[in-house]
């Protein structure tokens, strides 16, 4: 009788074990990004250490991508080289996000993955007991193939029902973080379950992954089923998938459940992601950038909803937009599926794979008093380069629709319209 | 231990962003650099004027975001001698245990900015001797105390050669 949580930790501890508990656990995965990644290394050198132990070890170069600065370049150089001499694998500038490159390539149900990035937690929602921790932790992980953990309760988060037209999983994961605050589930994890989920697609569910660090939880987490064997079997990777669920009787700290049908699309406002409202309190607000990307919402099937949305269309004039593909697989397909052709001819920028302007390290750093609405999971004062810049998060739907307008606008708009036109059709003649 | 400086008030929700800002993402490898933007977007004033022992002292949620461990290390490279606050944020919390920062969890609301403060870590007791009052705090788990104790984690891996928790 367990959460995912205690089933995972058990297996990986070699005792059986339930929350709040303190257990050592074997490390499959343990991850770097070129931010977080030269401080990790340095530990180790501190340590003689010069061969790494964990099976996936990795360093993933994406937040500098490419390097704009020579200290950037430099640190690029050091993981490169480190990576080599102690037999880790190496991700290179334009392969992607590492949270992407997780999901697509790494990491699989029932693992225990640390990375040296917060939103670690994406590859929750394959099964993993994937969680974010800083570079000491994930050095000493990468060293030794384990680490320690204190076991987690699990709020169970119970959604039903079928979203309205134009409203995502994005949506619904800003919407429970607005319900439950920044905090609402610090040291916990979150376990997403329900009808609404059982039928979400493998990319939705990431998103509720990866945001699940927005409510300070250490895990979110997502049963392996059929819909997880389904994307894994489309990655050549049918070998990794093994069902995994929590038990009938498992013990959750809480249960909250939701009603999808009911949720508005949602926009978080500067400068806090539970900062969130339903977007009628948003609409009109002006924007200067829109950011359609990352390890959040940077998936092909983000890309296919905004295509979809700007499909003939342009941007406002006085709005920019900015498309970034999570990962060079991402690129690839939007490129087969001629969604880059349709963003360029909307006026759109698309840069390489990676995180692309959604830390503030490079490409579209705004300008004082401008305002982002961004796809990403992170709206902090100074997140985009500037403490004067407003971000706002929201789908990419909305994103989309918003950067036609040129103010935030309601995606609903679009899909009810889409259900007009198609009802006034008159049926062809034979 | 006992810790004495002045304290310096932030809010709620201060997130490593605040703390270690991303335009400053090409000083993460030098670090005495980076310390001198310490908490910039928090409070512009406070990395040249606090002096060394001082306190931070915060709201709820203190360290929410990203996992860079510059921000602890740099509020420890400042000089700053414990970060007292209402609560931390989960990775924020390990990683400053883990470069050897204390953290005290307590109710912040009875200290006010450039309080005098008297902090000791083994009873777990705040003097404000400026409103000469005292405050209990919640103490470190076990786990995360043999870690300080042995001087962080790098330390303590070398001295026990694998994680010694209990």
């Amino acid at each position: 009788m367990g959460t995912l949580a205690e089933k995972i930790l058990s297996a990986k501890s070699g005792k059986d074990c339930s929350a709040n508990d303190i257990v050592i656990a074997k490390v499959n995965v343990a991850a770097f990004q070129d931010g977080t990644g030269p401080l990790g290394v340095r530990q180790l050198q501190k340590m003689n250490i010069t061969k790494v132990k964990a099976p996936k070890s990795i360093f993933f170069l994406d937040h500098a991508a490419p390097s704009p600065r020579r200290e950037l370049s430099n640190d690029h150089m050091l993981l490169r080289e480190f990576s080599k001499q102690a037999g880790a694998i190496l991700s290179e500038v334009g392969d992607g996000v590492i949270h992407q490159r997780l999901v697509e390539s790494f990491a699989k149900p029932g693992d225990v993955v640390i990375g040296g990035d917060s939103h670690t937690c994406t590859s929750g929602a394959l099964g993993a007991f994937a969680t974010g921790m800083g570079s000491t932790d994930v050095a000493i992980g990468m060293a030794i193939a384990k680490t320690w953990f204190k076991v987690p309760e699990t709020i169970r988060i119970e959604v039903n029902g079928k979203f309205q037209p134009g409203v995502f999983s994005k949506d619904l994961i800003l919407y429970l973080i607005g319900m439950i605050g920044a905090d609402g589930a610090t040291y916990k994890a979150l376990e997403f379950g329900g009808s609404t989920i059982d039928k979400m697609s493998m990319e939705s569910r990431f998103v509720l992954s990866n945001m699940a660090v927005e409510a300070g939880a250490k895990v979110g987490l997502i049963a392996s089923d059929r819909v997880t064997r389904e994307y894994l079997k489309a990655r050549g990777r049918l070998k990794d998938w093994r069902p995994l669920a929590p038990d009938m009787d498992a013990n959750y700290e809480k249960v909250i459940k939701i009603d999808a049908a009911k949720i508005e699309p949602q926009v978080a406002f500067p400068h806090t992601v539970d900062n969130t409202r339903p977007i009628s309190s948003a609409k009109g607000k002006s924007v200067s950038q829109v950011f359609i990307g990352t390890c959040t919402n940077g998936r092909i099937e983000d890309l296919k909803i905004a295509a979809k949305i700007l499909s003939g269309k342009k941007r406002a004039t006085d709005t920019r937009l900015i498309v970034v593909p999570a990962s060079r697989d991402v690129y690839l397909e939007a490129m087969k599926l001629g969604l880059l052709a349709t963003f360029v001819k909307a006026g759109a920028i698309i840069m390489g794979p990676g995180c692309g302007p959604c830390v503030g390290v490079h490409q579209g750093v705004l300008g004082n008093g401008e305002v982002c609405l961004s796809t990403a999971n992170r709206n902090f004062k100074g997140r985009m380069g500037n403490p004067e810049g407003f971000v706002y998060l929201a789908s990419p739907a909305t994103a989309a629709y918003s950067a036609i307008k040129g103010r935030i606008s309601d995606p609903r708009e679009f899909f009810s319209a889409k259900v007009k036109k198609k009802k006034n059709s008159k049926p062809r003649k034979k | 231990m006992v810790l004495k400086g002045k304290a310096w008030k932030f809010g709620d929700s201060i997130s490593t962003d605040l703390i270690c800002p991303g335009r400053y993402f090409h000083l993460r490898s030098n670090l005495p650099e980076l310390a001198k933007h310490v908490l910039e977007d928090a409070d512009p004033q406070f990395a040249s004027s606090m002096s060394k022992d001082d306190f931070v002292v915060a709201g709820n949620n203190f360290g929410l975001g990203s996992s860079r461990e510059h921000a602890p290390t740099i509020i420890k490279l400042a000089g700053v001698s414990a970060v007292l606050a209402k609560s931390f944020a989960r990775i924020f919390y390990r990683n400053a245990i883990n470069v050897g920062l204390p953290l005290v969890e307590c109710d912040t609301d009875k200290i006010d900015q450039g309080d005098e403060l008297e902090v000791n870590l083994s009873t777990g007791i705040i003097r404000n001797k400026t409103k000469d009052i005292d405050l209990g705090a919640q103490s470190l788990p076990k786990a995360m105390l043999n870690i300080l104790n042995d001087g962080g984690l790098v330390a303590h891996i070398q001295k026990h050669g694998d994680f010694k928790l209990d």
